[in-house]
């Protein structure tokens, strides 16, 4: 039930900021939608602890809103106003709650894998067993990044989870045109890295990879790679004319919908009645339009806002001529 | 009391002492465990503090350097060797685009206190790739501070500073022959804010800046004018970003002229921006236009006469000084 909820609150959540964004031109800038990946953060979800920090690329509504950034607050976000969860200066690509350990929202691909190791390497230090799930796609795998931090993060059991949330496509190139390797679980090997590949769309297979992975970071065991073959149904941006891909492609995939898949699991054994997913709906549709109501309610941030958060240091002298 | 020691201990002084303090600084870096540091800096270290907080690397410097952030971004206080900030290019992305922006980004949440220090520059007849300057392209970067000292008393109270007080992205640029030098600390701990020129000598006729190793090539032509009757004022700037442009005004409001010499390329280089500065700021004051000496407009080669003639020098610098005085040469 609760994958089945936070995955409608993704996905209904994308869908109005789409049309926000195409047909009402409120929300701007690149714009990354996760439709079609959900089942991979409830599977997360459901496998760690709200002390586990997640970290990821800019498909990242997805992600923030199931670490428990509030949909007002991403909402908000879009829309640029001071009230979001990064004061209207990330925008879709960097959402951020560190309060909830979500620690962004990353624009160059592939750089948040190191930084991930980092928050692991934190943890380590600490003495604490929190682990940190680092995302990145496909796309990400082919960075000179994986190769140096796969191997820091091995040589030092770091209890970190590398997530490949494999969707098939680099932007417009697809992973048989990236590399010779196209199990990307198996870059793993080269550093004798326990790996694992599993089904994006089904919420009970990411639940058990990672739980197994999570389980042996918590133990001191070091990383693990888990590939998550996963689709997204949208383009890699809102500005995606997909050519690279067929219809009849994409409508294959949406015969396995992870959210069509829980719910008919839900319903076939009788673990809540129609009327019970009706209400959970209905509940989505209420926090989703009270996001834009939200949004669209919030201020802009004072202009004052251009020289804040710049530095930690409050005195610093910056240069206005 | 006060004691004698070199420049690069006087930075292992100021690692050892604040890592005494505070448990979640350490240091990481190639070869500053086992080795004792490719140039002895963190020499001793591994046997006082350990395999966990004097950590060796591979030759990964995106890779270190991006674990380095991320766990600065969850609350420990790393401090980042580079064996030279000509490597550190490797890295420019997670500094550039991680360390310094995610404060920004993430609207105040994460912020990112970790130290960056490494040699900088030329250092004898290493070739054109160990022999780049880099403080004017950090500079540029807002969200980051840049120190650059030239000797180890003001090494030491930065550091200190740095490791301790700030909170923002520190980029240390200090140089391989400077660590032989011998300074005076005292045995009391000290610190010094960073973003405060320090006037080394006081003088009439002409004020001459540096930084970091070319104080000895400003401090050289202010002896040898000395003798010819003229009186330079020498200021080290000591951090480059926040730049104290206002102690450099104030000297020149006195002397009315102005020479920077500068390790650096001349496009865009921290010279450029001082001389902006101060045309802007003290058009009145000026009896001659803002000069400079940089580095040739060229990569360092590697026969000794070319980098004598590339890299600024007390002679040309002298020759210089007297044409903003409208001296005979």
């Amino acid at each position: 039930m609760y994958w089945y909820e936070l995955m409608q609150l993704i996905r209904q959540f994308e869908i109005m900021a789409e049309e926000k964004y195409k047909m009402e031109g409120k929300i701007r800038g690149f714009f990354h939608a996760y439709v079609g990946q959900e089942a991979i953060a409830a599977g997360c979800m459901t496998a760690t602890r709200p002390e586990d920090a997640f970290i990821t690329a800019y498909r990242d509504h997805g992600l923030a809103l199931a670490k428990g950034v509030t949909a007002n607050s991403c909402m908000a976000e879009l829309y640029g106003k001071a009230t979001g969860c990064a004061k209207g200066k990330g925008g879709s690509m960097h959402f951020f709650g560190k309060d909830v350990n979500f620690w962004g929202g990353h624009g160059i691909v592939g750089a948040q894998i190191g930084t991930g190791a980092g928050l692991a390497f934190a943890e380590k230090y600490k003495g604490t067993d929190n682990v940190s799930l680092t995302f990145f796609g496909d796309g990400a795998a082919r960075q000179g990044m994986v190769n140096e931090v796969f191997n820091i993060a091995m040589t030092w059991k770091l209890p970190v989870i590398f997530i490949c949330e494999n969707n098939n496509y680099a932007m417009g190139t697809s992973v048989e045109r990236t590399s010779n390797v196209v199990d990307i679980y198996k870059m793993a090997d080269a550093f004798e890295m326990p790996a694992d590949s599993i089904d994006g769309m089904s919420c009970e297979a990411v639940h058990e990879g990672m739980a197994r992975a999570v389980k042996r970071a918590r133990e001191g065991g070091g990383p693990t790679l888990i590939e998550i073959k996963t689709y997204r149904y949208k383009g890699h941006s809102i500005s995606d004319p997909q050519k690279y891909r067929t219809k009849e492609e994409v409508e294959t995939y949406k015969q396995r919908d992870p959210i069509h898949m829980v719910l008919k699991t839900i319903l076939d054994n009788n673990f809540a009645t129609q009327e019970e997913i009706d209400a959970i709906n209905k509940r989505i549709d209420a926090i989703v339009d009270e996001s834009v109501r939200f949004a669209e309610e919030s201020p802009w941030p004072s202009d004052d806002e251009v020289l804040k958060d710049v530095y930690v240091d409050q005195n610093y002298p910056f240069i206005v001529d | 009391m006060a004691r004698i020691i070199a420049f690069r201990e006087a930075l292992r002084e100021a690692m050892s002492e604040e890592m005494r303090r505070d448990d979640r600084v350490f240091l990481m870096g190639e070869e500053v465990a086992e080795y004792n540091g490719a140039y002895k800096v963190s020499q001793g270290m591994l046997d006082e503090f350990g395999a966990k907080r004097v950590i060796d690397t591979p030759i990964s410097e995106l890779g270190f350097t991006a674990v380095a952030v991320g766990a600065a971004q969850k609350g420990l206080r790393p401090i980042v060797e580079f064996m030279t900030w000509n490597f550190a290019v490797l890295a420019l992305d997670q500094i550039l685009n991680t360390a310094s922006k995610m404060l920004a980004m993430s609207g105040g949440q994460v912020s990112c206190p970790i130290v960056f220090r490494g040699p900088n520059g030329s250092a004898g007849q290493l070739g054109a790739q160990h022999s780049t300057a880099f403080e004017s392209y950090y500079a540029n970067i807002p969200g980051l501070k840049v120190v650059s000292p030239s000797n180890g008393y003001d090494a030491k109270g930065l550091m200190k500073q740095a490791i301790r007080f700030e909170e923002d992205p520190i980029m240390f640029m200090e140089s391989e022959v400077m660590y032989g030098d011998k300074s005076e600390v005292p045995d009391d701990e000290y610190y010094i804010p960073i973003g405060l020129a320090d006037v080394k000598k006081q003088g009439r006729d002409v004020t001459i800046v540096s930084w970091n190793k070319m104080m000895k090539v400003a401090m050289g032509a202010a002896t040898e004018l000395e003798k010819e009757g003229i009186s330079a004022e020498v200021i080290d700037l000591r951090s480059i970003r926040p730049l104290d442009w206002m102690t450099v005004l104030e000297s020149v409001k006195k002397t009315n002229r102005l020479v920077i010499v500068e390790e650096q390329w001349p496009m865009c280089g921290v010279s450029s921006e001082l001389a902006y500065r101060i045309q802007k700021e003290g058009f009145d004051y000026l009896d001659a236009p803002v000069r400079r000496i940089t580095a040739a407009d060229a990569p360092l080669h590697y026969a000794p006469n070319l980098v004598a003639a590339a890299l600024p020098d007390v002679p040309r610098t002298v020759t210089l000084v007297k044409d903003v005085m409208y001296a005979k040469k």
